[in-house]
Protein backbone atom coordinates (compact mmCIF):
# COMPACT_ATOMS: atom_id res chain seq x y z
CA UNK A 1 0.00 0.00 0.00
CA UNK A 2 1.28 3.80 -0.60
CA UNK A 3 2.14 5.45 2.24
CA UNK A 4 1.88 9.46 2.39
CA UNK A 5 3.40 10.95 5.28
CA UNK A 6 1.47 14.78 6.06
CA UNK A 7 2.81 15.00 9.44
CA UNK A 8 6.02 17.03 9.32
CA UNK A 9 5.22 19.19 12.41
CA UNK A 10 5.03 16.66 14.00
CA UNK A 11 8.20 14.53 13.22
CA UNK A 12 10.62 14.77 9.34
CA UNK A 13 12.47 11.94 8.31
CA UNK A 14 16.27 12.42 9.59
CA UNK A 15 17.99 13.80 6.38
CA UNK A 16 20.70 11.47 4.90
CA UNK A 17 23.23 13.92 5.02
CA UNK A 18 22.58 14.93 8.58
CA UNK A 19 22.80 11.37 10.04
CA UNK A 20 26.06 11.21 8.13
CA UNK A 21 27.55 14.00 9.75
CA UNK A 22 26.19 12.84 12.95
CA UNK A 23 27.54 9.35 12.86
CA UNK A 24 31.31 9.59 13.99
CA UNK A 25 29.91 11.53 16.93
CA UNK A 26 28.48 8.39 18.46
CA UNK A 27 31.41 6.21 18.46
CA UNK A 28 34.99 7.46 17.40
CA UNK A 29 34.34 11.16 18.51
CA UNK A 30 32.15 10.09 21.59
CA UNK A 31 34.13 12.59 23.91
CA UNK A 32 32.74 14.36 26.64
CA UNK A 33 33.08 18.11 25.59
CA UNK A 34 33.75 19.32 29.06
CA UNK A 35 37.67 16.92 29.15
CA UNK A 36 40.68 18.28 28.96
CA UNK A 37 42.30 15.81 26.96
CA UNK A 38 42.15 15.89 23.12
CA UNK A 39 39.38 13.43 22.76
CA UNK A 40 37.05 15.39 24.55
CA UNK A 41 38.51 19.42 23.75
CA UNK A 42 38.35 19.08 20.02
CA UNK A 43 34.69 18.24 20.49
CA UNK A 44 34.13 22.05 21.62
CA UNK A 45 35.30 23.35 18.74
CA UNK A 46 32.94 20.84 16.87
CA UNK A 47 29.61 22.65 19.01
CA UNK A 48 30.91 25.54 18.21
CA UNK A 49 30.82 25.29 14.20
CA UNK A 50 27.47 23.46 14.69
CA UNK A 51 26.33 27.10 16.91
CA UNK A 52 27.62 29.13 14.27
CA UNK A 53 25.44 27.19 11.77
CA UNK A 54 22.48 27.27 13.18
CA UNK A 55 23.14 31.44 14.13
CA UNK A 56 23.77 32.13 10.67
CA UNK A 57 20.48 30.32 9.72
CA UNK A 58 18.62 32.43 11.68
CA UNK A 59 20.90 35.69 11.23
CA UNK A 60 22.06 35.72 14.68
CA UNK A 61 25.95 36.14 16.19
CA UNK A 62 26.93 32.47 16.87
CA UNK A 63 27.79 32.81 20.87
CA UNK A 64 23.54 33.91 20.87
CA UNK A 65 22.55 30.08 20.34
CA UNK A 66 21.98 27.70 23.19
CA UNK A 67 21.28 24.07 22.41
CA UNK A 68 18.77 22.39 24.40
CA UNK A 69 17.32 19.27 24.65
CA UNK A 70 14.23 19.90 22.31
CA UNK A 71 11.60 23.09 21.16
CA UNK A 72 9.99 22.67 24.25
CA UNK A 73 12.68 22.54 26.63
CA UNK A 74 13.65 25.95 24.33
CA UNK A 75 10.31 27.51 25.23
CA UNK A 76 10.56 26.60 28.92
CA UNK A 77 13.39 28.15 29.30
CA UNK A 78 12.86 31.32 27.26
CA UNK A 79 9.45 31.92 29.23
CA UNK A 80 10.46 30.68 32.70
CA UNK A 81 13.70 31.76 32.52
CA UNK A 82 13.09 35.37 31.28
CA UNK A 83 10.61 35.87 33.40
CA UNK A 84 12.67 35.01 36.82
CA UNK A 85 15.02 36.77 35.83
CA UNK A 86 13.10 40.08 35.96
CA UNK A 87 11.12 39.55 39.28
CA UNK A 88 12.87 42.97 40.31
CA UNK A 89 10.76 44.97 37.24
CA UNK A 90 7.08 43.02 37.90
CA UNK A 91 5.49 39.55 37.72
CA UNK A 92 3.09 40.12 33.94
CA UNK A 93 4.02 37.68 31.36
CA UNK A 94 1.86 37.95 27.83
CA UNK A 95 1.67 35.01 25.68
CA UNK A 96 -1.01 34.51 23.16
CA UNK A 97 -3.98 32.09 23.63
CA UNK A 98 -2.61 29.94 20.45
CA UNK A 99 1.00 29.03 21.81
CA UNK A 100 1.96 25.77 22.08
CA UNK A 101 1.47 23.80 25.01
CA UNK A 102 5.27 24.12 26.58
CA UNK A 103 4.76 27.96 26.28
CA UNK A 104 0.98 28.22 27.82
CA UNK A 105 1.81 25.84 30.65
CA UNK A 106 5.37 27.64 31.32
CA UNK A 107 3.34 30.38 31.73
CA UNK A 108 0.60 28.58 34.07
CA UNK A 109 3.75 27.43 36.02
CA UNK A 110 4.58 31.04 36.46
CA UNK A 111 1.13 32.02 37.99
CA UNK A 112 1.14 29.05 39.77
CA UNK A 113 4.41 28.84 41.98
CA UNK A 114 5.45 32.05 41.48
CA UNK A 115 2.84 34.43 41.67
CA UNK A 116 3.00 35.37 38.12
CA UNK A 117 -0.16 37.31 36.72
CA UNK A 118 -0.70 35.47 32.84
CA UNK A 119 -2.60 37.26 29.83
CA UNK A 120 -4.02 35.05 27.30
CA UNK A 121 -4.50 37.30 24.40
CA UNK A 122 -7.07 36.32 21.95
CA UNK A 123 -6.70 36.74 18.56
CA UNK A 124 -9.20 37.26 15.97
CA UNK A 125 -11.07 34.38 13.56
CA UNK A 126 -7.29 33.65 11.17
CA UNK A 127 -5.40 33.63 14.57
CA UNK A 128 -3.23 36.78 14.46
CA UNK A 129 -3.02 38.59 17.95
CA UNK A 130 -3.79 42.01 16.71
CA UNK A 131 -1.54 44.72 17.73
CA UNK A 132 -4.13 47.14 19.75
CA UNK A 133 -4.59 43.81 21.93
CA UNK A 134 -0.96 43.39 23.00
CA UNK A 135 -0.67 47.25 23.29
CA UNK A 136 -3.45 47.47 26.08
CA UNK A 137 -2.38 44.41 27.74
CA UNK A 138 1.14 45.56 28.30
CA UNK A 139 1.50 46.76 31.58
CA UNK A 140 4.68 48.37 33.91
CA UNK A 141 5.13 45.57 35.56
CA UNK A 142 5.16 43.18 31.88
CA UNK A 143 8.52 41.73 31.67
CA UNK A 144 7.65 38.94 29.14
CA UNK A 145 5.45 38.83 25.72
CA UNK A 146 5.49 34.77 24.21
CA UNK A 147 3.58 35.14 20.57
CA UNK A 148 4.52 32.30 18.50
CA UNK A 149 6.41 33.32 14.85
CA UNK A 150 3.12 30.45 13.35
CA UNK A 151 1.12 27.93 13.97
CA UNK A 152 1.55 24.17 13.35
CA UNK A 153 -2.23 23.57 13.67
CA UNK A 154 -3.71 26.14 11.50
CA UNK A 155 -0.68 27.91 9.65
CA UNK A 156 -1.06 31.11 10.39
CA UNK A 157 1.80 33.16 10.25
CA UNK A 158 1.81 36.25 13.24
CA UNK A 159 2.80 39.96 12.40
CA UNK A 160 5.10 39.81 14.73
CA UNK A 161 7.44 43.05 13.17
CA UNK A 162 4.35 45.05 14.86
CA UNK A 163 4.36 43.45 17.82
CA UNK A 164 7.68 43.31 18.45
CA UNK A 165 7.90 46.89 17.94
CA UNK A 166 5.50 47.77 20.55
CA UNK A 167 7.73 45.94 23.45
CA UNK A 168 10.37 47.11 22.10
CA UNK A 169 9.38 50.92 22.78
CA UNK A 170 8.66 49.72 26.30
CA UNK A 171 11.76 47.36 27.48
CA UNK A 172 9.57 44.13 27.08
CA UNK A 173 11.31 41.02 26.31
CA UNK A 174 9.80 39.69 23.87
CA UNK A 175 9.96 36.02 22.86
CA UNK A 176 8.89 33.88 19.77
CA UNK A 177 8.45 30.42 19.27
CA UNK A 178 9.57 29.81 15.55
CA UNK A 179 9.40 25.63 15.57
CA UNK A 180 6.58 25.90 12.96
CA UNK A 181 8.26 28.51 10.71
CA UNK A 182 12.40 27.73 10.71
CA UNK A 183 12.73 26.03 7.27
CA UNK A 184 9.28 27.30 5.48
CA UNK A 185 9.78 31.18 5.58
CA UNK A 186 12.65 33.18 6.54
CA UNK A 187 13.26 33.71 10.22
CA UNK A 188 15.57 36.35 10.59
CA UNK A 189 15.62 37.75 14.56
CA UNK A 190 16.90 40.96 13.76
CA UNK A 191 14.41 41.44 11.21
CA UNK A 192 11.50 40.33 13.43
CA UNK A 193 12.51 42.27 16.29
CA UNK A 194 12.59 39.35 18.44
CA UNK A 195 14.59 39.20 22.06
CA UNK A 196 14.40 35.40 22.55
CA UNK A 197 13.44 32.80 19.69
CA UNK A 198 12.87 28.53 19.90
CA UNK A 199 13.72 26.25 17.25
CA UNK A 200 13.81 22.05 16.77
CA UNK A 201 15.34 19.75 15.33
CA UNK A 202 12.97 17.37 14.22
CA UNK A 203 10.99 20.39 12.27
CA UNK A 204 14.36 20.51 10.43
CA UNK A 205 15.24 17.09 9.44
CA UNK A 206 17.70 16.82 12.72
CA UNK A 207 16.55 14.11 15.06
CA UNK A 208 14.39 14.31 17.97
CA UNK A 209 15.98 15.32 21.07
CA UNK A 210 17.44 18.68 19.74
CA UNK A 211 16.44 22.24 19.92
CA UNK A 212 17.89 25.79 20.29
CA UNK A 213 17.09 29.09 21.97
CA UNK A 214 18.54 32.24 20.38
CA UNK A 215 18.67 35.32 22.98
CA UNK A 216 19.70 38.82 22.46
CA UNK A 217 23.05 39.87 23.83
CA UNK A 218 22.05 41.20 27.35
CA UNK A 219 19.14 39.26 27.76
CA UNK A 220 19.12 37.95 31.38
CA UNK A 221 18.09 34.34 31.70
CA UNK A 222 17.81 32.08 34.82
CA UNK A 223 18.82 28.64 33.99
CA UNK A 224 16.49 25.99 34.16
CA UNK A 225 19.05 22.71 34.23
CA UNK A 226 20.60 23.05 36.79
CA UNK A 227 24.45 21.52 36.44
CA UNK A 228 27.93 22.61 35.36
CA UNK A 229 28.80 25.48 32.78
CA UNK A 230 27.62 24.22 30.01
CA UNK A 231 26.46 26.54 27.10
CA UNK A 232 28.16 29.68 29.32
CA UNK A 233 26.32 28.90 32.37
CA UNK A 234 22.91 29.08 31.05
CA UNK A 235 21.90 25.50 30.49
CA UNK A 236 23.81 22.36 32.37
CA UNK A 237 24.05 19.02 31.07
CA UNK A 238 26.16 17.30 28.58
CA UNK A 239 26.21 18.51 25.24
CA UNK A 240 24.26 16.11 23.02
CA UNK A 241 27.09 15.87 20.74
CA UNK A 242 24.93 14.06 17.63
CA UNK A 243 22.16 15.84 17.97
CA UNK A 244 23.59 19.14 18.14
CA UNK A 245 25.78 18.71 15.14
CA UNK A 246 22.92 17.07 13.83
CA UNK A 247 20.93 20.54 14.16
CA UNK A 248 23.72 22.44 12.44
CA UNK A 249 24.31 20.58 9.36
CA UNK A 250 20.09 20.60 8.84
CA UNK A 251 20.03 24.72 9.63
CA UNK A 252 22.60 25.20 7.09
CA UNK A 253 20.81 23.01 4.41
CA UNK A 254 17.27 24.40 5.33
CA UNK A 255 18.80 28.06 4.69
CA UNK A 256 20.25 27.14 1.39
CA UNK A 257 17.10 25.47 -0.20
CA UNK A 258 14.54 27.34 1.62
CA UNK A 259 12.86 29.97 -1.00
CA UNK A 260 12.82 26.69 -3.80
CA UNK A 261 11.19 24.38 -0.74
CA UNK A 262 8.82 26.72 0.16
CA UNK A 263 7.48 27.10 -3.79
CA UNK A 264 7.41 23.58 -4.19
CA UNK A 265 5.44 23.08 -1.03
CA UNK A 266 3.81 26.37 -1.66
CA UNK A 267 2.44 24.29 -4.79
CA UNK A 268 1.85 21.90 -3.75
CA UNK A 269 -0.39 22.94 -1.11
CA UNK A 270 -2.37 24.67 -2.70
CA UNK A 271 -3.11 21.73 -4.92
CA UNK A 272 -4.37 20.10 -1.58
CA UNK A 273 -5.81 22.89 -0.63
CA UNK A 274 -7.87 23.59 -4.09
CA UNK A 275 -8.59 19.51 -4.46
CA UNK A 276 -10.39 19.41 -1.18
CA UNK A 277 -12.66 22.36 -1.56
CA UNK A 278 -13.42 21.20 -4.85
CA UNK A 279 -14.49 17.84 -3.73
CA UNK A 280 -16.04 17.74 -0.60
CA UNK A 281 -19.16 19.66 1.03
CA UNK A 282 -18.75 21.27 4.48
CA UNK A 283 -14.95 21.73 4.50
CA UNK A 284 -14.04 24.75 6.47
CA UNK A 285 -10.18 25.99 5.51
CA UNK A 286 -9.05 26.68 9.25
CA UNK A 287 -6.16 29.80 9.61
CA UNK A 288 -5.48 32.76 7.56
CA UNK A 289 -5.51 31.65 3.82
CA UNK A 290 -2.49 33.50 2.36
CA UNK A 291 -0.60 34.43 5.98
CA UNK A 292 0.45 31.18 6.58
CA UNK A 293 2.91 28.15 6.37
CA UNK A 294 3.47 27.37 2.62
CA UNK A 295 3.30 23.94 3.31
CA UNK A 296 0.39 23.76 5.99
CA UNK A 297 -3.34 23.18 5.22
CA UNK A 298 -5.83 22.79 8.04
CA UNK A 299 -9.23 22.34 7.79
CA UNK A 300 -12.40 20.81 9.69
CA UNK A 301 -14.89 18.62 7.96
CA UNK A 302 -18.80 19.26 9.04
CA UNK A 303 -20.10 16.40 10.90
CA UNK A 304 -17.48 13.86 11.64
CA UNK A 305 -15.05 13.71 14.22
CA UNK A 306 -11.09 14.01 13.52
CA UNK A 307 -10.24 10.94 15.18
CA UNK A 308 -11.92 8.32 13.30
CA UNK A 309 -11.27 10.14 10.57
CA UNK A 310 -7.24 10.04 11.13
CA UNK A 311 -8.13 6.20 11.84
CA UNK A 312 -9.86 5.52 8.51
CA UNK A 313 -7.03 7.67 6.05
CA UNK A 314 -4.53 5.92 8.18
CA UNK A 315 -5.81 2.33 6.90
CA UNK A 316 -4.81 3.62 3.55
CA UNK A 317 -1.53 4.65 4.58
CA UNK A 318 -2.04 8.43 4.82
CA UNK A 319 -0.51 10.27 8.27
CA UNK A 320 -2.36 13.32 8.90
CA UNK A 321 -3.33 14.91 12.40
CA UNK A 322 -6.12 16.40 13.75
CA UNK A 323 -7.10 18.85 16.96
CA UNK A 324 -10.36 16.71 17.88
CA UNK A 325 -10.81 16.43 21.60
CA UNK A 326 -11.45 12.79 21.43
CA UNK A 327 -7.72 12.88 20.03
CA UNK A 328 -6.56 14.39 22.48
CA UNK A 329 -4.98 12.47 25.80
CA UNK A 330 -6.85 15.15 27.79
CA UNK A 331 -10.19 14.68 25.52
CA UNK A 332 -10.47 18.51 25.64
CA UNK A 333 -10.43 20.35 22.00
CA UNK A 334 -7.77 22.05 20.93
CA UNK A 335 -7.28 25.56 22.53
CA UNK A 336 -5.92 26.92 18.92
CA UNK A 337 -9.18 25.79 17.48
CA UNK A 338 -11.40 27.50 20.47
CA UNK A 339 -9.58 30.81 19.92
CA UNK A 340 -10.27 31.29 16.67
CA UNK A 341 -14.00 31.26 17.22
CA UNK A 342 -14.88 27.26 15.82
CA UNK A 343 -18.00 26.24 17.93
CA UNK A 344 -16.78 22.83 19.76
CA UNK A 345 -18.82 20.57 16.89
CA UNK A 346 -16.83 21.73 14.34
CA UNK A 347 -13.44 21.89 15.79
CA UNK A 348 -14.03 17.73 16.40
CA UNK A 349 -13.80 17.29 12.41
CA UNK A 350 -10.28 19.32 12.31
CA UNK A 351 -7.37 17.51 10.03
CA UNK A 352 -4.30 18.94 9.60
CA UNK A 353 -1.72 18.19 6.96
CA UNK A 354 1.82 19.23 7.09
CA UNK A 355 3.69 18.75 4.16
CA UNK A 356 7.51 18.48 3.64
CA UNK A 357 10.70 17.80 1.54
CA UNK A 358 9.64 14.09 0.70
CA UNK A 359 5.89 14.56 -0.37
CA UNK A 360 5.30 14.99 -4.12
CA UNK A 361 1.43 15.49 -6.04
CA UNK A 362 1.28 11.82 -6.59
CA UNK A 363 1.11 12.36 -3.00
CA UNK A 364 -1.56 15.39 -3.12
CA UNK A 365 -3.57 13.10 -5.38
CA UNK A 366 -3.53 10.03 -3.66
CA UNK A 367 -5.20 12.33 -0.42
CA UNK A 368 -7.53 13.59 -3.00
CA UNK A 369 -8.44 10.57 -4.12
CA UNK A 370 -9.08 8.73 -0.73
CA UNK A 371 -9.63 11.76 1.79
CA UNK A 372 -12.99 11.62 0.00
CA UNK A 373 -14.44 8.60 0.58
CA UNK A 374 -13.55 8.86 4.27
CA UNK A 375 -15.67 11.50 5.22
CA UNK A 376 -18.51 10.12 3.26
CA UNK A 377 -18.14 7.09 5.23
CA UNK A 378 -18.18 8.92 8.42
CA UNK A 379 -20.94 11.14 7.12
CA UNK A 380 -22.93 8.47 6.17
CA UNK A 381 -23.71 7.64 9.89
CA UNK A 382 -23.49 10.96 11.30
CA UNK A 383 -26.18 12.29 13.08
CA UNK A 384 -24.74 15.83 12.51
CA UNK A 385 -24.68 15.93 9.62
CA UNK A 386 -27.80 14.53 9.11
CA UNK A 387 -29.60 16.84 10.97
CA UNK A 388 -27.95 19.72 8.72
CA UNK A 389 -28.85 18.06 5.94
CA UNK A 390 -32.20 18.07 6.79
CA UNK A 391 -31.81 21.28 8.20
CA UNK A 392 -30.29 22.52 4.60
CA UNK A 393 -33.36 20.63 2.73
CA UNK A 394 -35.88 22.72 5.27
CA UNK A 395 -37.59 19.39 6.51
CA UNK B 1 -4.17 1.94 20.67
CA UNK B 2 -6.97 -0.14 19.91
CA UNK B 3 -7.93 -3.47 19.74
CA UNK B 4 -8.65 -5.84 16.94
CA UNK B 5 -12.11 -6.37 17.55
CA UNK B 6 -12.30 -2.11 18.36
CA UNK B 7 -10.74 -1.48 14.71
CA UNK B 8 -13.10 -4.17 12.70
CA UNK B 9 -16.11 -2.85 14.17
CA UNK B 10 -14.80 0.73 13.14
CA UNK B 11 -13.85 -0.21 10.13
CA UNK B 12 -16.82 -2.55 8.99
CA UNK B 13 -20.17 -1.22 10.93
CA UNK B 14 -22.93 -3.47 10.06
CA UNK B 15 -25.55 -1.34 12.30
CA UNK B 16 -24.83 2.06 11.20
CA UNK B 17 -27.73 3.60 9.39
CA UNK B 18 -31.67 5.29 10.53
CA UNK B 19 -35.22 3.11 10.89
CA UNK B 20 -37.57 4.69 9.60
CA UNK B 21 -40.43 4.69 11.93
CA UNK B 22 -38.70 3.06 14.94
CA UNK B 23 -40.22 2.11 17.69
CA UNK B 24 -37.73 3.72 19.88
CA UNK B 25 -35.21 6.10 19.67
CA UNK B 26 -32.06 7.38 22.09
CA UNK B 27 -30.00 9.92 22.02
CA UNK B 28 -27.25 10.90 24.01
CA UNK B 29 -24.76 13.16 23.63
CA UNK B 30 -20.74 12.96 25.58
CA UNK B 31 -20.45 15.32 28.38
CA UNK B 32 -16.65 14.69 28.41
CA UNK B 33 -16.13 15.95 24.42
CA UNK B 34 -19.53 17.18 22.62
CA UNK B 35 -20.14 13.33 20.73
CA UNK B 36 -23.09 12.39 19.80
CA UNK B 37 -24.87 9.14 19.58
CA UNK B 38 -28.43 8.19 18.59
CA UNK B 39 -30.13 4.48 18.66
CA UNK B 40 -33.07 3.33 16.44
CA UNK B 41 -35.24 -0.25 17.91
CA UNK B 42 -37.42 -2.10 16.50
CA UNK B 43 -39.72 -4.33 19.25
CA UNK B 44 -41.71 -6.75 18.49
CA UNK B 45 -43.23 -9.42 21.12
CA UNK B 46 -40.98 -7.42 23.89
CA UNK B 47 -37.77 -8.58 21.76
CA UNK B 48 -35.22 -6.12 20.34
CA UNK B 49 -35.72 -6.64 16.53
CA UNK B 50 -33.25 -4.52 14.78
CA UNK B 51 -31.24 -1.46 16.25
CA UNK B 52 -29.42 0.77 13.88
CA UNK B 53 -27.32 3.92 15.07
CA UNK B 54 -25.97 7.03 14.19
CA UNK B 55 -22.59 8.68 15.69
CA UNK B 56 -20.63 11.36 15.58
CA UNK B 57 -17.79 10.87 17.22
CA UNK B 58 -13.99 8.69 17.78
CA UNK B 59 -13.30 5.56 16.57
CA UNK B 60 -14.02 3.73 20.07
CA UNK B 61 -17.64 5.59 19.96
CA UNK B 62 -18.56 4.31 16.50
CA UNK B 63 -17.06 0.79 17.56
CA UNK B 64 -18.93 0.83 20.57
CA UNK B 65 -22.40 1.65 19.15
CA UNK B 66 -21.60 -1.04 16.44
CA UNK B 67 -21.08 -4.16 19.24
CA UNK B 68 -24.25 -2.78 21.54
CA UNK B 69 -26.09 -2.90 18.53
CA UNK B 70 -24.73 -6.44 17.70
CA UNK B 71 -25.71 -7.40 21.58
CA UNK B 72 -29.27 -6.26 21.70
CA UNK B 73 -30.60 -7.78 18.73
CA UNK B 74 -32.87 -10.41 19.85
CA UNK B 75 -32.28 -9.91 23.32
CA UNK B 76 -35.97 -9.25 25.35
CA UNK B 77 -35.81 -5.65 26.70
CA UNK B 78 -35.23 -7.07 29.80
CA UNK B 79 -31.87 -8.48 28.86
CA UNK B 80 -31.08 -5.37 26.44
CA UNK B 81 -31.15 -3.35 29.53
CA UNK B 82 -28.48 -5.60 31.27
CA UNK B 83 -25.67 -4.13 28.79
CA UNK B 84 -23.14 -2.30 30.67
CA UNK B 85 -20.55 -0.40 29.53
CA UNK B 86 -18.46 -3.19 31.50
CA UNK B 87 -19.86 -5.36 29.37
CA UNK B 88 -19.27 -3.47 26.16
CA UNK B 89 -15.71 -3.25 27.10
CA UNK B 90 -14.79 -6.62 27.50
CA UNK B 91 -16.52 -7.79 24.29
CA UNK B 92 -14.69 -5.25 22.68
CA UNK B 93 -11.16 -6.25 24.07
CA UNK B 94 -10.68 -3.74 26.19
CA UNK B 95 -10.84 -0.19 25.59
CA UNK B 96 -7.93 2.50 26.52
CA UNK B 97 -8.68 4.07 29.40
CA UNK B 98 -9.30 7.69 28.54
CA UNK B 99 -12.05 6.13 26.17
CA UNK B 100 -14.36 3.98 28.64
CA UNK B 101 -16.40 7.15 28.66
CA UNK B 102 -17.29 6.28 25.08
CA UNK B 103 -18.58 2.58 26.19
CA UNK B 104 -21.15 4.37 28.96
CA UNK B 105 -23.13 6.36 25.73
CA UNK B 106 -23.60 3.04 24.07
CA UNK B 107 -25.44 1.66 26.69
CA UNK B 108 -27.16 4.76 27.88
CA UNK B 109 -28.41 5.07 24.05
CA UNK B 110 -29.92 1.88 23.74
CA UNK B 111 -31.60 2.38 27.14
CA UNK B 112 -32.89 5.41 26.38
CA UNK B 113 -34.40 3.99 23.59
CA UNK B 114 -35.55 0.98 25.49
CA UNK B 115 -37.34 3.69 27.73
CA UNK B 116 -38.55 5.63 24.75
CA UNK B 117 -40.53 2.21 23.50
CA UNK B 118 -41.72 1.76 26.83
CA UNK B 119 -43.19 5.59 27.39
CA UNK B 120 -44.94 4.65 24.49
CA UNK B 121 -46.72 1.40 24.78
CA UNK B 122 -46.19 1.16 28.71
CA UNK B 123 -48.98 2.50 31.67
CA UNK B 124 -47.55 5.72 33.38
CA UNK B 125 -47.04 3.41 36.15
CA UNK B 126 -43.79 0.86 34.44
CA UNK B 127 -42.52 4.22 32.97
CA UNK B 128 -41.48 5.43 36.04
CA UNK B 129 -39.65 2.61 36.78
CA UNK B 130 -38.02 2.62 33.45
CA UNK B 131 -36.75 5.95 34.49
CA UNK B 132 -35.55 4.56 37.44
CA UNK B 133 -33.82 2.45 36.34
CA UNK B 134 -32.06 4.24 33.99
CA UNK B 135 -31.14 6.76 36.45
CA UNK B 136 -29.67 4.18 38.45
CA UNK B 137 -27.75 2.77 36.31
S1 LIG C 1 -16.51 10.08 21.36
FE1 LIG C 1 -15.06 11.57 21.99
S2 LIG C 1 -13.58 10.35 22.94
FE2 LIG C 1 -14.94 8.87 22.19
Amino acid sequence: MKRVYLDHAAATPVREEVLEAMLPYFRERFGNPSAVYDLGADIKEVIEAARAKVAGFIGAPADQVIFTSCGAEANNLAVKGAALAHLKKGRHVIVSAIEHHSVLNSARYLEKFHDFEVTFLPVNKFGQVEPERLARALTPATVLVSIQHASNEIGTIQRLKELTGLCREQGVVFHTDAVATAGQIPVDVKDLGVDLLSLSGPALGAPKGIGALYFRRGVRLVPQIHSGIQENGRRGGTENVPGIVGLGTAAELAGAELAANARRLKDLRNRLVAGVNDRIAGAIFTGHPEERLPGHASFCFEGIEGEALIFLVNARGICANTGSACASKALKVSPTLCAIGLSPEVAQGSMVFTLGGDNDQEDIDYVLAELPLAVEKLRAFSPVWRKKLAAASGG
Amino acid sequence: MYSQTVMEHFNNPRHAGVIDNPDGTGEVGNPTCGDMMTFYIKVKDDRIEDVKFQTFGCVAAIAVSDIVSEMAIGKTLAEAQKITKKVVAEALGGLPPNKMHCSNLGADALALAIQNYQEKTEPPQADQKAKKRINES
